[in-house]
């Protein structure tokens, strides 16, 4: 008695279970079928399966790559390299910043690891007007363009990215015995060897869930990159070439969700590839933070 | 202790000077205003050169200390000029008639008294406290009773967890096009034929509002599940035994058991909703742009019904130019970002002490 009426709860559970999937999943199933309509069959009628066909998908997907306002391949170019590169120089910097901060227990140390918890609070919008103009000046004093250019977001990024990577390392880098360094202090390491032979690849799992979460971050971030790069500058990133494509093209359903197939399904590739450690260091990095 | 090299000390004596040199003369040119393109090549390259006679210094004693400068400089100096300098700027610019490019005077607190007086402002901050509210509530119970759902029993577990986390992978903007289409497209199809409103639900500003509301419940909840799940799972199986050896029922368990239990868990999903809530930008910006109409708000017409507080700086600075006027939102922003923070965090830690 007891046991079927459990196994009547969980077909129960099942069921909802299937009906929200079916829910969340809802959304991307009507990206797919309506980029392979043409427009006047979305209007018709946006979620049956009339009018798709992979040819309309094909010139759905053709012009959208090759419009002027939204130049798909120029746009996942600059957003991998922009990400990519952020991502190595925020894991390698945030972790030697974190060590030294970890490592030395001064007033200095202190007061930069609390400035960096600090500043985690302080909102995009407080600083981004500033940011812009600073960024402009310094551009122009040094006579290296830091906005509407890719050394310039990546700086950008490394100082935004700094604080949230220099913390979760820092809790990590707590945890790893001193007995270690010193064993290799006395074998004849200097300390900046004992930090790349030793440390550092102690470091691999965080390293992960670190690159993780600010990898999601910028890979999607908007803000930042449209104030700094602009809607109409020649280095876009997806998400701002999204937006300029939907800017100028008002209501064109058919295009729009081409649009937004080809932003997403780097992203869902990935997740597919990666998905234990993507929902891992999601977890870990709001566990943590 | 060894001696140093006759090499290693030129070595590091020449990139001293190098360096030295190239970056004083990087900066004259700077700030001559010659315009040489070289100038910046100069600075950086002089930069590194100065860094690597500093790292071969001959010093044993000093050493440590010159690694410690080296490894903290890069992220400490895109930090400082990334955060620091425009904070202590933006601050000192929203007392002013700053406009994006230069400023002619101070005008006190004249920006502050401002946005007080503008109607659509005070509508910003009412309607972005009543979206955190609401988020709080809805996106952590969502997630919860999802956690339950995915701790239980049923099969394909994996994909289920999986599914509904994976809204929270895709960004803002993509996702506000994407819902957009469903609301004025899909949904009116229904509620055309249901009860003859033609109307997209995000033409109107009280169901525009459910639209964002709803769109970042399905954002969020997924990742806010995940944390909850791994609450769940730390909460030994033994004591869930005890309970259900004591006759406690699915009910009594998930309330005098699992909730207390997993206290630190709701902490830190409290914290994440009110923060992301609060800072909202992007499907603001891509489902309704804050467009929507209030037809009398302390005695005045607006068009900037669902605009939340993060859209409605970014349009006064970047749309309107009034770029002193929307900082001194943003400080404001910070304020009571800082202060609702702190707040939360209090009153959590003293819950989690109670239980």
């Amino acid at each position: 008695m007891k046991t079927r009426e459990k196994t009547s709860t969980i077909a129960v559970k099942l069921v909802i279970a299937i009906v929200i999937a079916i829910y969340v999943l809802f959304p991307f199933f009507l990206v797919v079928i309506n980029s392979c309509k043409p427009t006047d069959m979305i209007t018709a009628n946006p979620i049956g399966f009339e009018g798709v066909s992979i040819p309309q998908l094909i010139s759905n997907l053709k012009d959208v790559i090759n419009n002027t306002h939204f130049l798909f391949w120029s746009a996942f170019e600059y957003s991998v390299i922009i990400t990519v590169l952020s991502l190595v120089l925020l894991a390698l910097f945030g972790a030697m910043a974190a060590w030294v901060i970890c490592r030395n227990k001064t007033k200095w140390s202190t007061v930069i690891y609390f400035t960096f918890i600090a500043s985690m609070i302080i909102p995009f919008q407080v600083v981004m007007l500033p940011l812009i103009s600073t960024f402009r000046d310094v551009g122009k004093f040094i006579g290296i363009p830091m906005l509407q250019s890719v050394p310039g977001i990546i700086f950008a990024y490394l100082g935004f990215g700094g604080a949230m990577t220099v913390f979760i390392l820092n809790g990590f880098i707590k945890g790893i015995p001193m007995d270690l360094e010193e064993a290799a202090s006395i074998d004849g390491c200097s300390p900046e060897q004992t930090f790349f032979r030793i440390i550092f690849p102690l470091l691999k799992p965080v390293i992960t869930t670190v690159t993780i979460l600010n990898g999601m971050w910028i890979w999607n971030d908007y803000l930042l990159p449209s104030m700094m790069l602009g809607q109409n500058g020649k280095v876009k990133t997806l998400p701002v070439a999204v937006q300029a494509f939907v800017g100028s093209y008002v209501k064109q359903w058919n295009l729009i969700l081409a649009a937004a197939l080809l932003a997403i399904i780097p992203i869902v590739i990935l997740f597919l590839f990666a998905q234990k450690q993507i929902m891992e260091g999601m977890i870990e990095g709001a566990v943590k933070g | 202790m060894g001696e140093f090299s006759v090499m290693r000390k030129t070595a590091s004596f020449g990139c001293l000077i190098a360096g030295l040199v190239l970056m004083i003369w990087g900066l004259a040119m700077a700030i001559g205003k010659t315009g040489n393109t070289l100038r910046g090549g100069a600075l950086v390259v002089g930069a590194v050169l100065f860094f690597a006679g500093l790292y071969l210094f001959p010093t044993f004693k000093h050493h440590r200390t010159i690694v410690n400068i080296i490894f903290l400089f890069p992220l400490l100096f895109a930090f400082a000029v990334t955060v620091i300098i425009p904070l202590v700027l933006g601050i000192g610019y929203s007392f002013t008639d700053w406009n994006g490019i230069k400023m002619k005077g101070f005008v006190g607190m004249a920006n502050y008294t401002r946005m007080f007086k503008q109607p659509g402002f005070i509508w910003s901050i009412l309607i972005t406290f009543l979206f955190v509210v609401f988020n709080i509530i809805l996106v952590n119970l969502v997630a919860f009773l999802l956690a339950l759902l995915c701790t239980s029993k049923i099969k394909g577990l994996g994909f289920f967890r999986a599914a509904y986390f994976l809204p929270n992978l895709i960004g803002g903007i993509v996702l506000g096009y994407i819902w957009q289409f469903i609301f004025s497209n899909v949904i009116t199809k229904f509620t055309t034929a249901l009860f003859d409103a033609r109307y997209s639900m995000l033409s109107e500003t009280k169901t525009a509002f459910i639209g964002i509301v709803i769109v970042y419940i399905w954002q969020y909840a997924g990742y806010i599940m995940l944390i909850y799940i791994t609450g769940l799972n730390t909460i030994p199986g033994d004591v869930l035994e005890a309970s259900s050896i004591d006759g406690a029922n699915a009910t009594q368990t998930l309330f005098n058991i699992k909730i207390p239990m997993i206290a630190p868990t709701i902490t830190i999903c409290t914290f994440l909703t009110l923060t992301s809530a609060f800072k909202q930008f992007d499907v603001n910006l891509a489902l309704t742009n804050g467009t929507g109409s209030v037809a009398d708000f302390m005695g005045n017409y607006l068009t900037n019904g669902t605009e939340m507080l993060a859209l409605n700086i970014y349009s006064t600075a970047v749309i309107n130019n009034e770029y002193a006027f929307g900082e001194a939102k943003a400080v404001l922003f910070f304020i009571i970002l800082a202060v609702v923070s702190i707040v939360q965090v209090r009153i959590s830690n003293k819950r989690e002490v109670e239980l």
